[in-house]
């Protein structure tokens, strides 16, 4: 196996003919007709804005902004320049007040529980924006958070639709300058903004360049860690990336039912949530 | 001369009412547009991914289903093919293909290939068919054909012998495969084998895509015909509704045999032979599945 038979490309326009068409049917067949996007200015929340928006309409689409106290200013001002794009409705509501009721117990070097705090403070405004404005919330992670575990459960994670949830980090990227994301968004580093200083690739301790091909190989291409070892890959970068897929595989399923009837949700009651739509 | 209406519809999953409704609509249109058979998807009647709506919208191919007697009377304005669960005397329940012709049933095809492997599950649900045959029709012999059974060579090798000039396949096909080109990797592995058939037996093969959405599995639609010289007559849109009627000139299959005489030279007694050895051989690479 060779490095070449990682092809990351992706047609740009098709991507944006199919996700829109997802997000038209897997929001009007429930009853709705409009969707609630949480938009912090980074790359996957401004290209799902934009998807949304195409797909039913600016005036159907409300973004919201939920900045914290350390958030970084320019991400509330790159949400802003997304929603002049596109001219989706807008409501910014931060969760300072509401998460440091919570937060204020807890020492300020755990970083990742105050983190997941902030997240699930989000996904609790997203939930009621949802109520209020009748919007179904569309998600915006990836496939590579997905397969990292690099989300928060019922944090970041929840939503009713995944739209970009089958495109590597690298392979949003391509459909954002299609979808016309600005500059100065594609340009940044990706971050969660859940502290100062946070990055991505920093916290992770490698690039999505690099894990993405990888991730391709392991499982778009069912290629064993030893095949990629083979085409060049580090013997550890393979291993903690298996691993981390492999540990955070929870935070991708439901939670398991402990079967005791003839019929039980999950494994012999299987219907596909579209069941009669 | 055949008009052949292609209808790439949607559906909704596990409601037949509202599917037959659907038909009905499309068939208006197509009548309308003066063809002589309109070819639905696979599974047009209640949508793909079932699962254990299978045995709920099963249903017997007869003319006192109330459902497929409102089809078999659309049937005296234009000739029909659908796809639907069937349900048979014994409760087995098989993914299925009907044609309609002036009021009658002139054949059901049951999909011989379940794929249950990546995102397929169907033999879980279905029972294998257990026949290909072609079958005569006013406008002359044809053969159906489901999805992936078309996704093996032998069905539509075994349609052509069996006398069916035009090969009508039916596909509800999950849309896979994104990369840097104009269409889904599917999409153009469909297309391509769907050319190779016209051109290898110098038929009419059309495929008949579906769209729409179950879940996250999003159809691509993209019907295709070929005439007898491999050629293409007809592509639907990708990812959109829609009918569109394509004239099939049955005198094609004079000119593309008289240059090509692929069907004159098929020595099918040579074929028998090899494969009688190959299945009575025991060899453990040869192709026989154990029993």
């Amino acid at each position: 196996m060779k490095q070449d038979e990682i092809n990351l490309e992706i047609n740009p326009a098709l991507a944006r003919k199919i996700l829109t068409g997802f997000i038209r049917s897997e929001t009007s067949r429930v009853g709705f007709e409009r969707a609630v996007v949480g938009l912090s200015g980074g790359v996957d929340s401004s290209l799902t804005c934009a998807l949304a928006a195409e797909a039913l309409g600016p005036e159907n689409v409300m973004a919201v902004r939920m900045p914290y106290t350390t958030s970084s200013p320019d991400s509330l001002e790159h949400a802003g320049l997304v929603i002049e794009m596109t001219g989706v409705q807008e409501v910014t509501l931060p969760i300072s007040e509401a998460a440091d009721a919570l937060i204020g117990a807890i020492p300020e070097d755990q970083q990742v529980r105050r983190g997941n705090i902030m997240a699930r403070m989000r996904m609790i405004v997203l939930y009621d924006q949802s109520a209020e404005f009748h919007g179904l919330v569309i998600g915006t992670g990836n496939k590579t958070e997905k397969l990292l575990g690099y989300t928060t459960q019922f944090g970041d994670a929840a939503s009713a639709i995944s739209p970009l949830g089958d495109l590597y980090k690298t392979q949003v990227r391509p459909l954002a300058v299609e979808m016309g994301v600005p500059e100065v968004i594609l340009e940044k580093p990706p971050s969660a903004d859940l502290w100062i200083g946070q990055t991505d690739e920093g916290e992770l301790g490698f690039t999505y360049e690099e894990v993405d091909k990888l991730l391709y190989l392991l499982v778009d291409r069912r290629h064993s860690p030893d095949d990629c070892v083979d085409a060049g890959f580090d013997r550890g970068f393979v291993e903690n990336v298996s691993e981390l897929m492999r540990r955070n595989h929870f935070k991708r399923v439901m939670p398991p039912i402990a079967k005791l009837s003839n019929r039980t949700i999950g494994y012999d009651f299987l219907y596909m949530r579209d069941w009669g739509t | 001369m055949i008009r052949l209406a292609i209808a790439q519809i949607d559906t909704v999953l596990g409601d037949v009412e509202a599917n037959l409704e659907t038909h009905m609509a499309r068939i208006d249109e197509a009548v309308q547009a003066k063809a002589d058979l309109v070819v639905f998807p696979e599974l047009s009647l209640t949508g793909y991914a079932l699962q254990d709506l299978t045995a709920a919208v099963a249903r017997r191919p007869m003319a006192d289903d109330p459902v497929f007697q409102t089809l078999l009377t659309a049937s005296q304005r234009t000739d029909l093919l659908v796809g639907f669960v069937e349900h048979d005397k014994r409760h087995r329940i098989y993914n299925s293909a009907a044609y309609l012709s002036q009021g009658e049933i002139l054949s059901v095809h049951r999909k011989v290939y379940l794929p249950t492997y990546g995102l397929f599950d169907e033999s879980r649900f279905f029972a294998w068919g257990d026949s290909i045959r072609a079958f005569n029709t006013r406008f002359g012999r044809l053969g159906v054909l489901i999805c992936e059974d078309f996704w093996h060579a032998s069905p539509p090798y075994l349609l052509w012998l069996d006398g069916a000039d035009i090969l009508l396949f039916i596909s509800a096909s999950p849309g896979r495969g994104l990369d840097a080109e104009q269409t889904l990797e599917s999409a153009r592995w469909v297309e391509h084998v769907a050319q190779a058939y016209a051109s290898l037996f110098t038929t009419f093969v059309t495929n008949v895509g579906r769209v729409g959405f179950e879940d996250g599995l999003g159809f691509w639609g993209g019907s295709v015909v070929f005439d007898p010289h491999g050629e293409l007559l007809a592509r639907g849109p990708y990812h959109e509704e829609s009918l569109f009627v394509v004239e099939l000139d049955l005198q094609q299959l004079n000119r593309a045999r008289t240059r090509l005489p692929l069907l004159r030279d098929e020595r099918t007694d040579l074929v028998q032979r090899e494969l009688l050895r190959i299945r009575h051989s025991g060899l453990p690479e040869s192709g026989k599945r154990p029993e």
